[in-house]
């Protein structure tokens, strides 16, 4: 039964979600957390249906009766009083015996989840920041270590490590369909340890109110064979690919004269601003500004040209540009993969 | 609704102390919702000192003598705080009026110390969050402190017009007291807080 | 025990030993009650108890009933102005990616429409609706401590106001309900719309705390003789032990808006971890006061509920002691439970599994409750008004959401389902479910009480219909939206996400329900204007509010019932037992002992003053301004203390002596 209907509302997200980046629905696990997850949340409905079937049964039950309308308030029959008293008092035993047995199934579940991550052989630290995500790398090896943003690729079938911190406000990350949420806390660093069974794009969101854009706070987890996640690790350590064309170069030029080096880092070029997204290899990732238009050259142009019209508030403020130079710029980025 | 008599009030008095005057529970209401509030201070002082290892972190110790002065002050006034109220209880206004007068001045001299003892903290409450926590709790019960003894001179004055020879007036008297006994009882936890459980780590 | 025992010597108190006369002023001594006829005892009374006429007199007003009127109306206000954030956000939120509001409107939609309902609605109104039914459930002329109350509601309207006028002004606050640091903090929640919300949280919890103070002390002192422990209509215990949970909950707010606005105007680093503090220190504070507050709005409903059923049952509650006893577990257990909306912040595993187990536990006699209301309905058909189908709805929806506050208990299942949309159709459910419907069916109930006439029964059955299916369209849907992975407190999403369908739908209902409201609306109007006259007991109710007219006079009744059963009216058909003696030319009222209810005072309630509502602008005043400087606190201290000592002060009026 949970099986189906599960099957059925995660078809029903499916017809919607065609060319997508992926999808995000707690009742579609594609983890053995969410999975878990997933069975407990239909075991739970089920149960609490039953009982709240078993409850309307019993409000509807005197309807059928005969009225009291006529009947005198205070001559209460004590024998039936006594038999209520009965009933009521098994159905306070079911109830204590059915809290009892959830509170233990939850207490299985959490023993479950914690043992996922137990042997993770990959640590990344997500740094929640007003409203993107930084994603570093961790290695024992310092030319190892890898700094990007948002997108969070990991080898499926591999459990990983997430320390998770904030530098500014609190955050919490959520990818629905491969774990629980947790939060991001100034001062504080949470463990989540999340495991992807497939390769596959899985999207999440900021899950707790972190200001103004709080809605475009998204982040999506990239799960890939070992093999090709390691291409991709190598791929991101290299320095930003040099600019290639008239355009892209005087896009490189202008990057490094405006405003934009004071927040982003290239790698390779002297930008080294640490406030916003690294954009070394910003054309790699599918999405721009968290998740909120996908990654092409007229989104890149919409987004630096007016970023405050498509996430009002947001950090990223508008630099004048003419058309050539806007042109330039995108030039220059688009060609960093 | 027809009506009949089936008990008879007139003979019952017109105030009453303790316990059997509303006032009494009132009052005992508002010490129980600030003792939650001082409860609550304490407790968020007891949270951050635990989170931190490093607790009262590097801020010079504080002088606990003039907090130590004022404790003693505040344990002294309980006596004839308590005297007063064996007069109210006997409704003598002239043993009570010197009682409030006695009180009166013995809220103002813990006060007066009170003054020296922020400055004995030897932190300002925007260094850090431990300069933060005992200003705040010190400064809580500061506040509790003037306004109880506002209470008491205005009480006092009471007294001294022809207001204050009734039952009714006996009563606030004794109410009185009775918060008074609450202002010293809530100090005495934070003093130690403030001034002694640091040094036992 | 039998009505008679009351007056025998035994049951009196001893004289008192300091009848040392002498020493005192002579006791005035004025006419009394005792055998007066019945017109001119009401002549005494309303004389003595009136509200004095005029704009000032009407502003001096302490009669219980009068405050709880004006309560009860600007908190239905309150309500609209809550709803009709709700409507607008809905509104955004039909479709994706729609443009209508932008985020930092929403952000104030979202967050006024939390303070309004929780503060500024759910508990005013519940605490309303017991300062008019305790005094008179429990057979006293006059709330305690009367002044005080009146304070409060002037102190509730102009912090309501003060809300709103900075929501008029772009100045609301934008923070969530909740405000967490750092986003509400110094750094991050630049001008002043994070200080508003502090403010105004601990101005008006002021009053919630006032009233409770107040409420305790009607119920523990002023009961009629022999409405003994084990006599209290439970309505009235409901609210006693909802008192309780305030006067304990409340002061960890106000502590947490306090540190917040230090932090923010004085620069103390309590919040802080860069300097010691630590932000998690204010959800701890913020839920040790916001769980229990779900009390306190759920249980007075609950009290609704057992005062309805067994008027429409024809019987007394089953399971008297067992619903008390749950109210006191409930009251209890609801301060053991806030860490259950911390377990996404990472927590220790051992400490969250404990919490699990504690929010379980109190299914347990919220679900006593339920069997106990369901065993009274089990005698035969009940009688089927407007109020009992309210009632059914709550059956019906609270339920459910008590059913999915016990999956949001477990704390691996809560890790998916916290601040998504299931959490907002759960706490919906709960508290419209819980607490709305209940006090929509008191409203038909006691409306008659209230005003002397009846409500259209006909337009009730539509009201409650278009209630019952506007509800259950908006909020249902949500359930699914969040487990599809809708967070909650987005202005828009993405269309790829597949959620717009389903949000209209839950738009439509929201549309449906805030309808349903604006009929209520017409229905009061039309039953103040156009009603049938209802008569003392229209519903042949059994506690003591039925047994004076309605709507009752300034003095509530004309001599004290005296009460033998827990359904007093029930018992004594056509004669009322009354204790007389009391004073008519004075505000005498009767002080009983605690537990027993044996008469032991006369004492006199306060008159109406001018000085409560000074003495709220003076407090009030001084609040504002401590929004813009620490110093306001020096400068307010002085009207403070000006208005406070012309409230106490004697006037000389025979309630101020003795």
């Amino acid at each position: 039964m949970k099986r189906i209907l599960s099957m059925a509302f995660a078809s029903a997200g499916a017809l919607s979600l065609q060319g997508c980046a992926g999808l995000q629905s707690a009742l579609d696990p594609k983890g053995p957390a969410a999975s878990e997850l997933a069975w407990l949340i239909w075991f739970f409905t089920g149960l609490c249906a039953v009982v709240w079937v078993l409850v309307m049964i019993a409000l509807a039950a005197p309807l059928t009766m005969r009225s009291r309308a006529q009947a005198e308030p205070l001559a209460i029959d004590p024998g039936a009083d006594g038999r209520k008293l009965r009933v009521v008092m098994t159905a306070v035993g079911v109830t204590a015996v059915i809290l009892v047995g959830l509170t233990l199934l939850s207490f299985f579940a959490n023993r479950t989840l914690a043992a996922i991550g137990s042997d993770a052989a990959l640590t990344i630290r997500v740094t929640g920041h007003q409203w993107w995500w930084e994603v570093r790398y961790e290695n024992a090896m310092p030319s190892r270590i890898l700094t990007t943003a948002n997108e969070i690729h990991i080898p499926s079938g591999e459990p990983v490590r997430l320390l998770l911190t904030s530098t500014d406000v609190i955050h919490s990350f959520w990818i629905p369909s491969l774990s629980g949420k947790l939060d991001l806390i100034p001062g504080h660093t949470n463990v989540l340890d999340i495991k992807a069974d497939k390769p596959g794009v899985y999207r999440g969101q900021c899950a707790e109110f972190c200001g103004v854009q709080h809605a475009n706070m998204g982040t999506f987890i990239i799960a890939e064979p070992r093999a090709k996640f390691d291409t991709w690790w190598n791929d991101q350590l290299r320095p930003a690919a040099d600019p290639t064309g008239d355009e892209a170069k005087a896009g490189e030029d202008l990057f490094q004269r405006r405003p934009c080096v004071m927040c982003h880092r290239i790698g390779g070029t002297p930008a080294g601003g640490t406030v916003a997204p690294d954009l070394t290899h910003i054309a790699s990732r599918q999405t721009l500004a968290a998740g909120t238009l996908t990654m092409s050259r007229g989104n890149l142009a919409a987004w630096i040209a007016d970023p405050q019209s498509i996430k009002p508030g947001s950090h990223m403020p508008v630099v004048e540009l003419n058309g050539d130079e806007l042109n330039a710029i995108v030039a220059y980025l688009e060609g960093l993969k | 609704m027809n009506q009949r008599p089936a008990a008879d009030l007139s003979g019952l008095p017109t105030f009453g102390h303790g316990p059997r005057s509303p006032t009494w529970w009132g009052t005992l209401g508002f010490m129980a919702l600030e003792g939650t509030g001082f409860a609550l201070a304490a407790g968020a002082y007891l949270y951050l000192a635990t989170l931190w290892p490093n607790w009262r972190l590097s801020a010079p110790e504080p002088n606990h003598w003039p907090g130590t002065i004022v404790t003693l002050l505040l344990i002294v006034s309980l006596v004839p705080n308590h005297i007063l109220n064996g007069y109210a209880k006997q409704c003598a206004i002239v043993p009570v009026r010197i009682g409030m007068v006695v009180m009166s001045l013995l809220g103002l001299a813990p006060l007066i110390v009170r003054w020296f003892e922020f400055l004995a903290l030897n932190i300002y409450w925007d260094t850090n969050a431990y300069g933060s926590m005992i200003w705040i709790l010190l400064g809580l019960h500061t506040t509790h402190l003037i306004t109880d003894v506002g209470d008491t001179i205005v009480l006092t004055v009471l007294m001294f017009t022809h207001h204050g020879y009734s039952g009714r007036r006996f009563g606030d008297v004794g109410d009185n007291v009775f918060y008074w006994d609450f202002v010293v009882l809530t100090w005495i936890p934070i003093y130690l807080l403030i001034y002694w459980v640091p040094r036992l780590g | 025990m039998s009505s008679a025992d009351l007056t025998s010597e035994r049951d009196l108190p001893p004289e008192r030993e300091t009848s040392a006369k002498g020493d005192l002023a002579p006791e005035h001594d004025g006419p009394r009650d005792t055998g007066m006829d019945d017109a001119s005892l009401h002549r005494w009374l309303a004389r003595t108890w009136r509200t004095p006429p005029g704009i000032i007199g009407a502003l001096s007003s302490v009669d219980h009933k009068v405050i709880a009127r004006r309560y009860l109306i600007t908190a239905f206000v309150f309500l609209c102005l809550g709803g009709l954030n709700a409507v607008a956000m809905r509104i955004q939120l039909s479709g994706p990616q729609r443009g209508l509001i932008g985020p930092d409107l929403y952000n104030q939609l979202f967050t006024m429409h939390g303070v309004t309902m929780m503060f500024l609605f759910a508990v005013p109104i519940v605490q309303a609706t017991g300062i008019y039914l305790v005094p008179l459930m429990v057979g006293t002329r006059n709330i305690a401590f009367p002044r005080l109350n009146a304070f409060s509601y002037w102190v509730y309207l102009s912090g309501g106001a003060f809300a709103w006028i900075s929501f008029l002004l772009n100045m609301a606050p934008d923070v969530g309900w909740f405000a967490y640091v750092p986003l509400s903090g110094p750094e991050f929640g630049p001008g002043k719309r994070a200080d508003v919300w502090a403010q105004m949280i601990t101005y008006t919890e002021v009053s919630s705390l006032a009233v409770a103070v107040a409420t305790i002390v009607t119920v523990l002192k002023q009961r009629a003789p022999g409405m003994s422990l084990d006599k209290i209509p439970l309505y009235v215990w409901a609210l006693l032990v909802t008192s309780f949970v305030v006067l304990f909950a409340m002061p960890a707010v106000m502590i947490t808006s306090t540190f917040l606005i230090l932090d923010r105007l004085v620069g103390t680093h309590i919040f802080n971890p860069a300097e010691g503090g630590d932000a998690l220190l204010f959800q701890h504070l913020f839920w040790f006061f916001g769980h229990p507050e779900v009390y306190i709005i759920f249980l007075p409903a609950t009290g609704m509920v057992s005062a309805i059923i067994p008027v429409f049952a024809r019987r007394p509650v089953f399971g008297y002691l067992g619903l008390v006893l749950s109210l006191i577990a409930v009251g209890f257990l609801s301060f053991g439970l806030w860490v259950h909306h911390m377990f996404a912040t990472g927590l220790p595993k051992l400490g969250a599994s404990f919490f699990t187990a504690s929010s379980m536990m109190i299914a347990i006699p919220n679900g006593v409750q339920i069997f106990c209301w369901l065993a009274s309905l089990w005698d035969g058909r009940p009688v089927i008004r407007t109020p009992l189908l309210f009632v059914f709805g709550f059956f019906f929806i609270f339920v459910i959401g008590g059913l999915s506050g016990v999956m949001l208990a477990s704390v691996p299942l809560d890790l998916q389902v916290h601040d998504t949309y299931f959490v907002v159709a759960h706490f919906h459910y709960v508290l419209i479910g819980g607490s709305v419907f209940p006090l929509l069916g008191a409203t038909y109930f006691w409306f008659p009480k209230i005003t002397g006439r009846m409500m259209s029964e006909r337009l009730g059955r539509w009201h409650f219909w278009l209630a019952f299916i506007g509800f259950n369209a908006a909020f249902f849907p949500m359930h699914l939206v969040g487990l599809w992975g809708m967070p909650r407190r987005v202005y828009t999403y993405p269309a790829e996400l597949g959620w717009g369908n389903i949000n209209l739908l839950i738009s439509a209902g929201a549309v449906l329900f805030f309808l349903s409201f604006v009929l209520f609306a017409f229905n009061l109007v039309h039953g103040v204007l156009r009603g049938v006259p209802a008569g003392d007991n229209p519903w042949d109710a059994g506690t003591l509010e039925w047994a004076t007219s309605s709507p009752p006079p300034s003095y509530n009744f004309t001599r004290i019932p005296v009460v033998t059963n827990v359904e007093p009216l029930w018992a004594e058909r056509g004669t009322l037992p009354v204790a007389t003696g009391l004073r008519v030319d004075a505000r005498e009222l009767l002080i009983s002992t605690v537990a027993e209810a044996h008469p032991d005072i006369r004492e006199k309630s306060a008159t109406p003053s001018i000085w409560p509502l000074l003495a709220a602008i003076a407090v009030g005043g001084t609040f504002l301004y401590s929004i813009f400087t620490p110093w306001a606190i020096v400068w307010g201290a002085a009207p403070i203390a000006i208005t406070l000592i012309g409230w106490f002060w004697p006037k000389g009026d025979p309630e101020d002596e003795e």
